[in-house]
């Protein structure tokens, strides 16, 4: 070994340690409910986020440093999703953020972020109010609940020509707000609905409301709101004999929606809005067999969590680590991620949205429907 | 018409089952003057127990219901019943003779500790278990029809059957009497020759063991839960119970019955959005109007 090859190794060396004494690492949030009922979900993102960092650190990092997953869950309140937040923010120092899941937790947490100057990229919150608060620093790399209601209401007003349809959501900001997305499309197609109501999370007993479908005689019934409700409730639904169509939003997109729902015959034929097939994306095939060659199967919106890790490190990246600058980079320049090219407008929302129709099977797995 | 009749066998169902939880609730405040917050919880662990049997008896390969169905309720009972023993052996036990607010605290702390110990042990997701049993009885009531599954009738059956066998252990065997006389005054059924450690034990394996019929029946009938599902369920319970009169045994199925059928009427025929607080509200015109609720009795202050 030369002499200037020891000096430009121990250089190099000192100056890898000067860095992790000032910061050894970019800190990155993935935010979400790893706890609680939505475990399932938190689990999707943290998948889809891990893989995202440990691909980006495998190929040198971001400007040469060090990506650090930190954890941190809200187990979708908004109480703990803003005192998360502020951790974040405080104690562990993150420069971005992945997260959260909930839109009740995403939109409280989102002030956080933007007084602290964090990005702040949310795989899954479709509420409108998230983006449509003017923060500079939020970006969603899903749709927004409208567009989905959109979709919704006209696949029930061209497709299904129903004329009877209820209304049900969860009373929760994500449920509610996808239910009225929906119902006004609908009105505005001139349908009517023929009830409208809420239900409580974390009950199990929907009877009364069911034998209400059934006296108003729904022919079609859509809920906003969660797989753990949304499994009650269709099954619910079967046993008192409605043969109403069922119709859900991305909060079902979760093979825990089969098994609590008791049995895949409980969910055949339930339809579900949701982003065009993540999987379907050309960019994606590698990360989508590492994926499966692992043993996970990279369902509902890992990808999505993916997606949202490439963006925030692309901001990151180009512009020296600078969370402010990297927001306002973001608004001009397209990102190549594992579910093709990402555009966002002024607001942080994607410029194309993708909702297509799916419908589930006797065999619990779902399928674009044609 | 059909519409009435069918919410009145919603709410039949859904308030036989918070009768038997709500008989947990009633024991033992009847006995030690607390309210047991650990309860709901109790519940909770019987349905993962109910899970946790059907996989055992799956395993062996039985397939037929009458079987799994016992099974399943000896298997949960037992284990559950067991859980109620030890939970106040640590929690309860050690307190008794400390401040109210002191066996308050620690059985929220036990509510706490349930939950987040089945939390770690068996994941956070939502759990779920198939259908066994399905099939209904249906009326046809004018133009449309009332039905009642099989699994409700069992439900109904098994919730009044355990009501009665309970009923009758209070009021005719020689441990209800050592229950009464416990109730009644506590130090002097010691002095007479009541092991009251052991009568408050047993109590509270009662009321574990009622949880867990409901936990059984319900995890059967509607396939789902998590580790929160003693939350509600628990708070309504303890609602029917102080409806019907907290310490009394008849109280509480009679307020489990109320209050399922004021939620099944008012969300079936009003609004299930307000359901909550139309029941909630109930109990504190209840409340104002019958402080000792429907069938307590006033307490009297001795001196």
């Amino acid at each position: 070994m030369s002499n200037a090859v020891v000096r430009k190794t121990l250089i190099s060396l000192a100056v890898a340690g000067a860095a992790t004494l000032a910061q050894a690492d970019v800190v990155i949030g993935v935010a979400g409910p790893h706890t609680g009922a939505y475990a399932a979900f938190g689990e999707q993102l943290w998948k889809g986020a891990e893989k995202a960092a440990m691909d980006i650190n495998a190929a040198g990092g971001v400007n040469g440093e060090m990506i650090k997953l930190v954890k941190a869950d809200d187990a979708c309140e908004p109480k703990q999703a803003v005192s998360v937040a502020n951790r974040l923010v405080d104690s562990d120092g993150a420069l971005a953020v992945v997260g959260h899941f909930c839109s009740s937790s995403s939109i409280p947490a989102s002030k956080i972020y933007e007084e602290a100057g964090v990005i702040m990229v949310t795989p899954a919150s479709t509420n409108p109010t998230l983006t449509d608060q003017g923060l500079p620093n939020v970006f969603r790399v899903c749709g927004r609940d409208d567009q989905q209601g959109d979709v919704a209401a006209s696949y029930i007003v061209d497709k299904l020509n129903a004329k009877r349809v209820a209304v049900i959501h969860d009373k929760d900001t994500y449920g509610k707000g996808l239910a009225d997305a929906m119902k006004s499309t609908l009105n505005a197609y001139g349908v009517k609905e023929v009830m409208y109501e809420g239900l409580t999370r974390g009950e199990k007993d929907f009877n009364a409301l069911i034998t209400k479908i059934r006296s108003v005689d729904a022919d079609v019934v859509y809920f906003g709101g969660l797989h753990s409700e949304a499994g009650p409730l269709v099954r619910q639904l079967r046993e008192q004999g409605s043969k109403a169509i069922f119709i859900s939003g991305d909060g079902i997109v979760s093979d825990e929606f089969v098994s609590v729902a008791g049995s895949p015959k409980y969910v055949d034929g339930v339809l579900m809005t949701f982003g065009a097939p993540p999987t379907s994306y050309p960019s994606g095939k590698k990360v989508i067999k590492e994926f499966r060659d692992g043993g996970y199967e990279p369902e509902g919106y890992t990808l999505y969590s993916y997606t949202a890790m490439q963006v925030a490190v692309a901001a990151l990246s180009n512009n020296n680590l600078d969370p402010i600058k990297g927001a306002e980079w973001l608004k001009s320049h397209s990102i190549d991620t594992v579910m093709g090219k990402k555009n966002f407008d002024d607001k942080g929302d994607l410029t194309v949205s993708d909702y297509v129709m799916y419908e589930w099977d006797g065999q619990g797995k779902y399928h674009v429907v044609d | 018409m059909d519409i009435v009749l069918q919410q009145l066998v919603n709410g039949l169902t859904l308030g036989s089952v918070y009768g038997l939880i709500a008989i947990g609730y009633t024991m033992v405040y009847g006995i030690i003057g607390m309210i047991n917050f650990a309860h709901g919880d109790v519940y909770m662990v019987s349905a993962y127990i109910t899970a946790i049997a059907l996989a055992i008896l799956t395993f062996f390969g039985i397939e037929s219901f009458p079987i799994i169905l016992v099974g399943t309720l000896f298997l949960t009972v037992a284990v559950t019943g067991a859980y109620g023993w030890v939970i106040e052996r640590i929690a309860y036990r050690p307190l008794r003779s400390s401040s109210r607010l002191a066996v308050l605290i620690s059985a929220i702390g036990m509510s706490l500790i349930l939950q987040n110990y089945v939390q770690l042990s068996q994941g956070a997701n939502q759990q779920g278990v198939p259908t066994l049993l399905t099939g209904a009885l249906r009326f046809n009531v004018g133009d449309g029809f009332v039905q009642i599954t099989y699994m409700k009738l069992l439900i109904l059956f098994i919730s009044i059957l355990g009501m009665g066998v309970l009923t009758y252990v209070i009021q005719k065997t020689k441990l209800g009497r050592m229950c009464r006389a416990t109730q009644q005054d506590r130090k002097m059924a010691s002095i007479l020759g009541i092991d009251t450690d052991k009568v408050i034990s047993t109590v509270f394996v009662i009321g574990a063991v009622m949880a867990a019929l409901a936990g059984v029946l319900v995890t059967l009938d509607y396939g789902a839960f998590d580790f929160y599902v003693g939350f509600i369920i628990g708070i309504k319970a303890f609602t029917a119970a102080v409806l019907g009169g907290i310490g009394s045994l008849p109280g509480a199925m009679l307020g489990g019955l109320i209050l399922g059928l004021s939620e099944a009427l008012f969300a079936g025929l009003i609004s299930s959005d307000y359901k909550d607080v139309f029941s909630f509200s109930l109990l504190v015109l209840i409340l104002i109007v019958r402080p000792s609720g429907l069938l307590g009795k006033p307490e009297v202050e001795k001196v």
